[in-house]
């Protein structure tokens, strides 16, 4: 059983990693008029120290628990049972250290060009909506933050994107909404069934997932009315076709956020929310969603192969990867669960690196037409190197993260979902098969006139790439200290819902 | 005959339990006195006036208030009106739109160099029309505040002399008010024939005791179709909203932010009182005929905005939306078999009072915009560039648009939360998803708004003027929107007695 630890740390360490970056976007708007030299610095100096924060937290977390850590909880609104109560345990931990450590990357890794100010606060914003989705246990709470996501983000890909930027923000503001607001019903209805079972009305998400005995059909629709959201988010096939389009015109550093940390808001929300809280409607619809996972991975990966734009190729890839983390949260055994959570981390920083790597050869050659470019590697070789190792970890070579955790989703769903694991595993070949001709195309053969000049990786961009690479290795060859804060969680989780389904 | 007139005794006044209206009352013939016999006052002075007139009254129902808290909802004037808090908290939500709406009309009209004392003594003598309906407990009553209000934005529709878009726009407006009005007093009259009285107290005790009414039904169901079709056209329920885009594009964008707001919530509490009060017996009756309505009104209403083009009409269009939206409050109301339809008056009360703030504010942006413009003009082309041009204006703006759209940490949220959360406590699951679905589409208007603000170079780099009164006014309603938006407690925690509605 998955219990609130109890311990009250004196510091409010969570409540600081979602308030500090709002402090921080307050601060920059407010400095960009008057000081715009101290405005970077101060968006900066917000993320570096959010970051820090978030790693201190991995730091003093206790691995072997199972239960949520450093809690803090709040009366908020009492007159409809919500609080501002937040906790992490080792399915949400990861995320929220990916989190702190994506924003001051993507701040250092690239410049917006325009209008530095309103991009800093957004981003600082975005910051704050995401770490609150993952540390939320509140159910209005998490719909809040889940929702909120969308303003900074839309502001962001309308604001700094490229040519269709308006009609990408829009779709993928509508998508996405529409997605929520069926949550949000959905959310209503179980707080008003759980009211029946636990006689208060609350929207606690531990007291509901524990005290509350939802009837099959009421479970079922009310599991339907959450995976509507997580499946637009994550993006499940068919929920899919935002995507492509919010990528490609997105800002690099809006792509980064987006791939990185935001679609595993969906495949986040369907372990902490769908499952947890209906595990017998998981069970029942797992057939489905494991034909849609599936079909992600084989569709995504066929569309990246045929795209001439590397952005796209990339934005098509996430839905692959994406199929598979889906996958293996719905294989419900604890391996797969343990490496689908791990993957969500995986697949945030190489293709968040992967998006910053493209970023930079749009900085440099204004195209990102895979036609357009040839031999990088003969006049950036470091670029290249670079490049090979994320690429080699998004595709799942053995002794990089990638490989991990899909090698643990595939053993962990093999038992559950034999035949749709097989189809997967054709995935995993495609992947090698688009990335890999990409690779080729872009920086092998010899560069012509427009190429030859293209520049090397510069210091600030070397460092920025060196700490995803850092992590992709040491992750890839040692992935056991990861395992272990991960694990305990999952395997709660999982007798959690063997109790329920039995 | 002698003897009748003599023994003739007047109910009871509690005149302190009237003490807004007469204050409004007051101050409407006062300013409209003074104002015709001293010259021209110095610039604001006359919106200076009504605002602390109104002013006075939003202090006066607080005490009211505070007397309800402690001894009770009652009837006044003999069962005339009703002093509850669903009464108050609207009376406080029409003396608030007053006070922002004539801020803002100050410096339109200084800008249109015809700043004079009638347009805000028409807003004050609107606001006591609006207040006597959202407070009657009689049909009679609730027809004269009703006439009140609209009389008052006739004229305040057609008061822009100089365009003729105002005057077609107030005539408009009165013959096909003219025409729901008949429809209302056809109904009342029907209502009046079954039950023997127009209070909606007693209309209720006789419906629920068949030896003094004997049950005709028909005759009753036609007198509350009418009476429903009345309210339909003044709170432009589709399908009696067409007037309501052509209207709201021709009166001067004060008076739209006016009738947004005040004429709204007026006419829709004064709907929901007679529903709940009078009719509860024949919920089954009503009930589907007001999710019909509701669902209708939310589709057209959020779908027909996406195909406009001029602000002042998207925003017409979305306010036909919210309407279907607050109705599905009014759906809830009509579950009286369950324990949680008490929810849908809180959320209805709650859904006005923010709405009110929202509709003023957002309709004063667009004042402040078209005045920038060098033909008054309200389409979306005058806010390009917006965000560049007064970046302040914008975030406001933005904000406005995000609460109407029903983002989270906005007041717009809270109050479409409380709405949703009634319905399906209720068990009203279909119609809670039509507004969600209505909601997503709404956002879509909302999201072209800020589009055109925030991604389009300006087509003009003149100056842009925000008027002092105008910035007060606007940063009101966003202060409001955020405040209760982040902490919706502070509003919540008042209104858990509202739904004891004021029955002796």
């Amino acid at each position: 059983m998955i219990s609130a630890s109890t311990e009250v740390l004196n510091f409010p360490i969570l409540t600081m990693l979602v308030i500090l970056p709002v402090i921080g976007s307050i601060v920059v708007a407010l400095l960009g008029q008057s000081r715009p030299e101290w405005m970077k610095l101060s968006a900066l100096i917000s993320s570096v120290t959010t970051a820090a924060l978030s790693l201190w937290l991995l730091g003093v977390f206790k691995s072997g628990e199972a239960g949520f850590q450093f809690v803090s909880q709040h009366e908020w609104i009492s007159q409809w049972g919500i609080s501002w109560h937040l906790g992490v345990d080792g399915i949400s931990l990861f995320l929220v250290v990916l989190t702190g450590i994506l924003f001051p990357l993507v701040i250092v890794g690239i410049d917006p060009h325009h209008d530095e100010t309103s991009y800093f606060a957004w981003m600082l914003l975005l910051q704050a909506g995401v770490m609150g989705s993952f540390l939320s246990l509140d159910l209005f709470l998490f719909f809040v933050m889940f929702e909120i996501v969308l303003v900074p983000m839309y502001f962001l890909i309308a604001g700094w994107g490229y040519d269709q930027r308006i009609y990408a923000a829009l779709k993928f503001f509508l998508y996405t909404m529409a997605g929520s607001a069926f949550m949000l019903i959905g959310i209503i209805a179980t707080v008003v069934l759980a009211h029946r079972d636990l006689g208060v009305v609350t929207f606690d998400l531990v007291k509901i997932a524990e005290g509350a005995n939802f009837s099959t059909t009421a479970g079922r629709w009310l599991f339907l009315s959450f995976a509507i959201a997580f499946a637009v988010k994550v993006p499940l096939f068919p929920f899919h076709t935002w995507l492509p389009d919010a990528h490609t015109q997105a800002p690099t550093g809006g792509s980064v956020i987006l791939a990185g940390v935001l679609l595993k808001m969906g495949t986040y929300g369907f372990l902490r929310f769908g499952v947890y809280l209906f595990p017998q409607a998981a069970m029942w619809a797992r057939p489905a969603i494991f034909t849609l996972a599936v079909i992600g991975i084989i569709y995504g990966a066929i569309a990246a192969t045929m795209q001439r734009d590397l952005k796209r190729l990339v934005a098509y890839s996430s839905v692959a990867h994406l199929g598979f983390i889906v996958l293996g949260t719905f294989a419900l055994s604890t391996q797969a669960v343990t490496g689908a959570v791990m993957q969500m981390v995986n697949h945030g920083v190489s293709t968040g690196a992967l998006f910053l790597l493209v970023g930079m050869i749009y900085e440099r050659r204004h195209t990102r037409e895979i036609s357009e470019l040839r031999g990088i590697q003969h006049v950036a070789p470091i670029f290249a190197g670079v490049f090979t190792v994320v690429m080699l970890s998004s595709v799942g070579l053995p002794g990089l993260n990638g490989f991990v955790g899909e090698f643990l989703i595939l053993i962990g769903s093999f038992g559950p979902a034999r035949w749709w694991t097989v189809v997967a595993t054709v995935g995993v070949i495609l992947a090698a098969l688009y990335l890999l001709w990409a690779f080729q195309r872009v920086f092998h053969g010899e560069p012509d006139e427009a190429n030859s000049s293209f520049k090397e990786i510069t210091i600030r961009e070397g460092l920025v790439m060196s700490v995803f690479v850092a992590i992709i290795v040491v992750s890839g060859i040692y992935p056991k200290p990861i395992l272990d804060r991960i694990e305990p969680s999952v395997a709660a989780l999982i007798s959690h819902v063997e109790g329920q389904t039995k | 005959m002698n003897d009748e007139v003599a023994t003739f005794v007047g109910p009871a006044i509690d005149w302190f339990s009237l003490s807004p209206l007469v204050v409004l009352l007051g101050g409407a013939l006062l300013l409209l006195l003074v104002g015709s016999l001293t010259p021209q006052w110095r610039r604001g002075g006359y919106g200076l006036a009504s605002v602390a007139i109104a002013l006075t009254a939003i202090v006066l129902s607080v005490f009211l208030w505070r007397d309800i808290s402690s001894s009770g909802p009652k009837l006044l004037v003999g069962g005339a009106l009703a002093l509850d808090q669903f009464a108050v908290l609207a009376s406080i939500a029409i003396c608030l739109a007053v006070v922002l709406v004539s801020l803002v009309t100050s410096d339109y009209l200084a800008s249109e160099n015809s700043d004079l004392p009638e347009i805000y003594a028409l807003y004050l003598t609107a606001a006591i029309g609006g207040i006597v309906m959202v407070a009657s407990n009689d049909l009679i009553v609730l027809f004269l505040g009703l006439e009140t209000l609209s009389l008052s934005l006739y004229l305040l529709a057609a008061s822009n002399r100089k365009r003729t878009e105002s005057q077609e726009a107030g005539l408009k407006y009165f013959i096909l008010g003219g025409f729901a009005s008949a429809f209302f007093l056809y109904g009342v009259a029907l209502t009046y024939g079954t039950t023997g009285s127009t209070r909606l107290v007693d209309i209720n005790l006789a419906l629920n005791s068949y030896i003094t009414v004997p049950r005709n039904d028909t005759l009753l169901l036609v007198g509350v179709g009418l009476m429903l079709i009345g309210f339909g056209f003044k709170v432009s329920l589709v399908p009696f909203q067409a007037w309501t885009p052509d209207v709201y594009q021709g009166a001067p964008t004060p008076v739209t932010a006016f009738m947004a707001s005040v004429g709204k919530v007026a006419a829709l509490v004064a709907l929901v009182r007679v529903f709940v009060t009078a009719f509860p017996s024949r919920a089954d009756d009503w009930g589907p005929a007001v999710f019909v309505l509701s669902a209708l009104t939310l589709i057209v209403g959020s779908v027909v905005a996406i195909i406009q083009v001029d602000v002042k009409r998207m925003l017409a269009y979305s306010s036909i939306s919210h309407a279907g939206f607050i109705l599905v409050g009014l759906e809830v109301s009509s579950h009286r078999s369950s324990p949680d339809v008490g929810d849908g008056l809180i959320a209805i009360a709650i859904y006005v009072a923010l709405y009110a703030v929202l509709a003023v504010g957002t309709f004063s942006v667009v004042t402040v915009v078209a005045q920038n413009t060098s033909d008054g003009a309200t389409s979306l082309d005058a806010f390009k560039g917006l965000g560049k041009r007064k970046p302040q204006l914008a975030l406001a703006m933005t904000v406005l648009l995000l609460a109407q759209a029903g983002v989270p940490l906005t007041s717009g949220f809270v109050a479409k939360f409380g709405i949703i959360q009634a319905a399906v406590a209720v068990g009203s699951h279909e119609l809670a998803v039509i507004a969600m679905v209505c909601a997503v589409i709404a956002a879509f208007v909302y999201l072209r708004i800020m589009v055109s603000m925030w991604s389009n170079e300006a087509t003009t780099t003149e100056r842009f003027e925000v008027s002092s009164f105008s910035a007060v006014s606007i940063a009101i309603a966003v202060l409001t929107t955020l405040v209760i938006g982040i902490l919706p407690n502070l509003l919540l925690d008042l209104t858990s007695n509202l739904p004891q509605l004021a029955s002796k």
